[in-house]
């Protein structure tokens, strides 16, 4: 049913009300009667033993409820946080998981690293005592590049000598090198994905709370899963059982990945609850949010590409140092492998892959999942070679990318990855012909009449997301499924509530849910509410991330609602006396065929929970139904990015002038929607790009970039102009969901690094330039560039 | 202590603060009003924008006490009734907003950008304007479009 | 934030009374500086001095060779002026690009040439145009105001009262922001007066503003934007870290110089 307010309509968001007026809910608006609040005593070194930590003068002070370290943690045996995701080596050894406890034990692992908790009557009280704790520390040596974690002498954890957490490889190493050396040409590249810190706008925040006449935990958190987070820190840490815990994810302001994890202050705000008999909140500043949330990317590679005389890719090869930071974090080893590595053959029919990664230790907070998680990477890492490739080769970037497509579904890569649909070439076209592709030269010539550089680069992006199969992702060591799940409750008069294991924070789930159930049942769109947030409200779930919400979360409601249907169907046959065989549901309507008998969906709701007029012992009373989905596959969202630069040949400074991306995210739920995602995700790739990069100080281990100060963010300034930033959609529908959509929510941020940067190498003729190309970076390039000519 | 008085979403307001509470810190914990939010620690981002005597100001960045007297508007303030300000409209129609945090603080800078520049304020100065907010979720193309909507219509 | 004692003087005998007698006491005059430091912690006064109550003083004059603004003058007030955008243009769109508008609403003139962040655009304002800095005590030139980073030749019972900018023939300035905080990586204010001669005032490329006096002279020879490019800028002494090395900041000290005068 096509309408206004159903699937593939622009519908304004139903949630915005209470985001433009100021009454969001987010954790940091609650607060509970008699709280107390937490402030985290953190570490100044980034390796250091503790040897005492005397906390009496502090206890002492006005305010202090009470001072926790890790011996009262060990006290209660609370358990460490976890990785949820186990790896195995290329030798065949499970991964080497350092302890991490939620407070240091013994030693301190990173700037930043939880030592000890205050908690007082005020945040000032909190925080005056935590000055006031004496801890002597024996400073150690610290590594925090990656690229040296491997020779370093310091040893992160005991457990990982040489601070190798696993050195894992996929697939076929033989196949490979054989390729190479049957290879006309080789193109090889050093390339560093930069570290970035995720910054959500609202810091991450938590309240413990206690009830000690129920025995029970409340947690209030920043949380993109409540039901994971309930999980782990019943099934893990140990502080209560799932059915005495209760997670409750209020309005989030933002997680791109960053709020997946469980943290080591959620955890402490519910354990202190109970020790300190009041609730205990925490709300980050958004200093600690640099230091302690957990960063992205930071991988060092170095990839080749091998092609055969025709120009046909035949091979790909790619090492990576990934780093992990001080602690495995919640998903963190699943992000430069089964995340990484199998998305490693891009748009692209490549016979032979072979990866291998070394993760590693290093002082420095730990790295998870950020927007893309592994899929930016792996982009990166291909269509860098690709357009490198292309030029080495002397051929059209766009050609040699068409002419190495896969063009036959389903595709099996030699990396895992089956693509079950897709046109690319459909994307190529239409994004070649919305750039004006064609006429660069022209614009570049006007660009050159200013005094400026410009350049084109291109991205054809893939990824998989919609996560995950569970078996599948059991087999490759994951600690969870990854299905979701729904409960549709019809209303006796007719409105419906649905419960969903989904959380939205930004995605606008209060909106494409409901257009989905409209459509579905024919009520209208602000009769319908979607119920997320709150693990005693919704059964279970797995929550947002890697753009899952769409192709697993809407498809268990879509299960959901064809169990209700059918359900309906059957009381509206006894209500109107008919078969149930020839009751047929359409537009909000229940009619039996070849009479003139109707019923409303809203009177067959009214009549499921009357139960006058069938017989209540063969259809039960009530309209309500759920259902888990368990995907199929992943989805596989595609698409070619084409970004045009300006670059200020006596500044460095780069200028986005014209940003073009289609994308096929299968059919759209809501376009507007879908697009405010694009647009967002390709700023944050604009960032990695040109501005975002974390920096520890080789020497002190200190992060340099810890305010928004010296970490640039992407500002309105930086993004392209309203008319020169354009967006477009091809659609090949996804078979394996009954929408036939794909995610969107990480593809900006997978596809769009490498256009920039393509973009910039072409404006600036040269090799390489490493990310954020700032313009210190720019300019710097183009001297040593210059230099070279000179030399010649 | 300090007693303050001052007028709030034109409601007059008396209350005791210390001289470190910052104004954000009064209207979100003493006055109950949280839709102002605080997105960092060092003036940058504009989650905490309200006005005060008609001025968009950082309200992370000035002292309550030295608010004595003021007239200040928070996000709560704009709507008449069910009735909303116009700029709070166009972030709806035109999806100016994902996980809302930083909307707040740019619905009132972005009212204090129309009333500086004008109904027909061009898309190069909102974006030079807008310079003081940080938005991670929208890519600020739509808030542009939110812009230029809602100063059409104030 | 440690606490301290909120003082709101009316006259500006009283506040440097209350700073004379304050053992750690710090004029709040805008607080885009002080507040984040004191936040951090990094400052922890005992006496907060906040100068905003003073009565008259703000406000702007306007004659014909001068341009005087008042210590209490907000950022915004200067560059929406309509007397300083006819008579000094370039300082009142200098003015324009502090920070963002919100702290435009806050911060004026006095806080910032007091604080002498390396950084802060006004300081290079005041040495480009040749300001004098008038306090409760004296009349400062500029070039002997700014003493080093975060250091001005002020006594502790000093408080700028106001401003004076002698009105120049033409004058231009430029910024290269830092892509994170947005304060000059590198700010060049360069003017020129009527018999010709020109100053260059630098921002954010040492640690204290200064003057290019290779550039004036150049430009004192020839006025151009190429005699100004032209000019080998020495990276010795100029700052260096992780967003622009010395090399880089003494070429768009060139660069930014170049423009200036082409914009002029």
């Amino acid at each position: 049913m096509a309408s206004a307010t159903g699937v593939g309509a622009s519908v304004r968001r139903k949630e915005d009300l209470r985001f433009i007026t100021g009454k969001g809910q987010y954790t940091d608006d609650i607060n509970l009667k008699d709280q107390a609040f937490a402030y985290f005593l953190r570490s100044p070194h980034p390796h250091a033993k503790i040897k005492s930590i005397n906390t009496a003068k502090a206890a002492k002070m006005a305010g202090v409820v009470g001072i926790y370290t890790s011996v009262d943690v060990a006290k209660d045996k609370i358990g460490g946080l976890i990785c949820g995701w186990g790896i195995t080596s290329k030798d065949g050894s499970a991964m080497k998981a350092g302890p991490h406890p939620i407070l240091a034990e013994g030693k301190v692992r990173y700037v930043g690293d939880h030592v000890a908790v205050v908690v007082a009557d005020t945040k000032e009280q909190a925080k005056a005592a935590a000055a006031a704790i004496q801890v002597s520390y024996e400073t150690l040596a610290h590594v925090v590049d990656a690229a040296k974690a491997m020779t370093s002498k310091v040893q992160v954890h005991d457990v990982a000598p040489d601070n190798r957490v696993f050195n894992w490889g996929l697939g076929n190493e033989a196949e490979t090198d054989a390729a190479f050396k049957r290879a006309a040409h080789v193109t090889k590249l050093d390339i560093i994905n930069n570290r970035l810190i995720p910054n959500a706008m609202e810091p991450r925040a938590a309240i413990g709370a206690y009830d000690a006449g129920t025995e029970s935990y409340t947690l209030y958190t920043t949380s993109q899963n409540p039901h994971v987070a309930r999980l782990v820190i019943s099934a893990f840490h140990g502080l209560a059982p799932e059915h005495k815990l209760r997670v409750i994810a209020p309005d989030v302001g933002g997680g791109f990945g960053s709020k997946i994890f469980i943290y080591a202050e959620e955890v402490v705000c519910v354990w202190a609850s109970k020790h300190a008999g009041r609730p205990v909140k925490w709300t980050g500043d958004r200093s600690e949010a640099f230091l302690a949330d957990a960063h992205g990317r930071d991988h060092v590679t170095k990839a080749e590409l091998a092609t055969d005389a025709n120009g046909k890719i035949i091979g790909l090869r790619v090492h990576t140092i990934a780093a992990m930071g001080a602690y495995l974090s919640t998903f963190s080893a699943a992000v430069p492998t089964y995340l990484y590595g199998t998305l490693l053959s891009g748009q692209y029919n490549i016979p032979a892959v072979y990866v291998t990664v070394d993760a590693v230790y290093t002082n420095t907070a730990p790295v998870d999942a950020y927007r893309g998680a592994g899929r930016p990477e792996a982009t990166y890492v291909v269509e860098r070679l690709v357009e490198t490739a292309a030029r080495e080769l002397r051929e059209d970037p766009a050609e040699f990318r068409r002419k190495n497509f896969v063009t036959q579904f389903p595709h099996q890569t030699p990396v895992i990855m089956c693509y079950d649909v897709g046109d690319y070439g459909a994307a190529l076209d239409k994004a070649l012909a919305m750039s004006d592709y064609k006429n660069f030269a022209s614009r570049k010539a006007e660009s050159a009449k200013n005094g400026k550089l410009r350049g084109v680069g291109l991205s054809a992006y893939i990824e998989a997301c919609g996560i995950a199969p569970s078996a599948a992702v059991g087999s490759l060591g994951a600690g969870v499924g990854l299905w979701e799940s729904a409960e549709v409750r019809v209303n006796p008069i007719g409105t419906v509530e649905i419960l969903t294991g989904s959380h939205s924070h930004g995605q606008g789930h209060e909106t494409t849910f409901a257009q989905l159930v409209s459509d579905r049942l024919g009520v209208d769109i602000n009769s319908v509410s979607i119920v997320h947030g709150d693990t005693d409200k919704v059964q279970m779930g797995m929550g947002t991330y890697g753009s899952r919400s769409g192709a697993v979360g809407m498809h268990a409601i879509s299960k959901a609602l064809d169990k209700v249907v059918a359900k309906a169907k059957k009381v509206a046959a006894a209500v109107m006396e008919a078969s149930a065989d020839d009751v047929v549901f359409q537009d909000g309507s229940f009619t039996v065929k070849g009479t003139d008998k109707k019923m409303a969906f809203g009177e067959v709701a009214l009549q499921s929970y009357l139960g006058h007029k069938f017989n209540s012992s063969e259809i039960e009373i009530g309209l309500k139904e759920s259902a888990f989905h368990d995907p199929a596959n992943f989805v596989f969202p595609a698409g070619v990015h084409i970004c045009e630069v300006e670059v200020d040949p006596d500044t460095g400074h780069t200028t986005i002038a014209a940003y073009t991306c289609v994308d096929d995210f299968g059919n759209l739920i809501n376009p507007m929607i879908v697009e405010g995602q694009v647009h967002g995700g390709i700023a944050q790739g604009i960032g990695q790009a040109l501005l975002e990069g974390c920096i520890y100080d080789e020497e002190s281990g200190q992060l340099l970039t810890g305010s928004f100060m010296d970490y640039a963010m992407p500002r309105a300034g930086y993004m392209p102009n309203l008319a020169d930033f354009k967006l477009g959609f091809t659609c090949t529908p996804c078979p394996t969901n009954p929408m036939g959509i794909k995610g969107c929510g990480e593809a900006g941020a997978i596809g769009s690094p490498p256009a920039v940067i393509n973009a910039i190498t072409n404006a600036i003729g040269v090799r390489e330039i490493s990310m954020p190309a700032t313009p210190l970076t720019v300019w710097n390039a183009m001297q040593a560039s210059g230099m070279k000519k000179a030399a010649e | 202590m300090h007693s303050i008085s001052l007028a709030l979403n034109g409601k007059p307001v008396h209350g005791q603060v210390e001289g470190r509470t910052l104004l954000v810190e009064f209207i979100r914990e003493s006055r109950g009003l949280t839709g102002t939010h605080v997105g960092c620690d060092t003036s940058q981002c504009g989650a905490c924008v309200v006005s005060v005597n008609g001025k968009a100001v950082k309200s992370c960045t000035v002292f309550a006490v030295a608010c004595d007297g003021a007239e200040i508007t928070t996000i709560e303030g704009l709507a008449k009734g069910v009735d909303l300000h116009p700029m709070q409209v166009a972030f709806k129609e035109h999806h100016g907003l994902q996980c809302g945090f930083c909307t707040p603080g740019m619905i009132m800078a972005s009212i204090d950008i129309v009333k500086r520049h004008g109904k027909s304020v061009d898309e190069e100065t909102i974006r030079r304007e807008l310079s003081g907010n940080i938005c991670r979720c929208t890519g600020y193309h739509n808030i542009v479009k939110a812009v230029q909507a809602g100063a059409a219509n104030m | 934030m440690e606490n301290f004692n909120y003082h709101r003087p009316a006259t500006t005998t009283a506040a440097v009374a209350l700073l004379k007698k304050s053992k750690d006491g710090k004029f709040l005059a805008g607080g885009h500086t002080l507040i984040p430091t004191m936040k951090q912690g990094l400052a922890a006064p005992r006496d907060v001095i906040d100068l905003t109550a003073i009565k008259g003083f703000s406000g702007i004059k306007v004659s014909k060779t001068m341009v005087t603004i008042k210590a209490g003058t907000t950022h915004q007030d200067v560059t929406m002026s309509k007397d300083v955008n006819k008579a000094i243009p370039a300082l009142a769109q200098m003015v324009g690009k502090i920070g963002g508008v919100h702290v435009r609403h806050k911060g004026t003139i006095g806080g910032s040439l007091a604080n002498n962040d390396p950084a802060a655009d006004y300081p290079s304002a005041c040495l480009g145009l040749g300001a004098t800095i008038e306090t409760n005590k004296r009349k400062i030139e500029a070039d002997k105001f700014f003493t080093g980073m975060f250091e001005t030749a002020l006594k502790n019972d000093e408080i700028i009262i106001a401003v004076h900018f002698p009105i120049p023939k033409k004058a231009s300035h430029q910024k290269f922001p830092n892509p994170a905080s947005r304060y000059a990586m590198v700010g060049v204010f360069v003017s020129q007066d009527g018999k010709g001669k020109t100053r260059v005032g630098v921002t954010g490329a040492a640690p204290c503003v200064f003057r290019a006096v290779e550039v004036e002279a150049a430009l004192n020879e020839e006025f151009s934007a190429k005699a100004a490019s032209a000019v080998k800028i020495s990276a010795k002494g100029l700052l260096s870290d992780m967003h622009a090395s010395a090399a880089y900041r003494a070429h768009l000290l060139s660069v930014l110089a170049g423009r200036a005068v082409a914009a002029a």
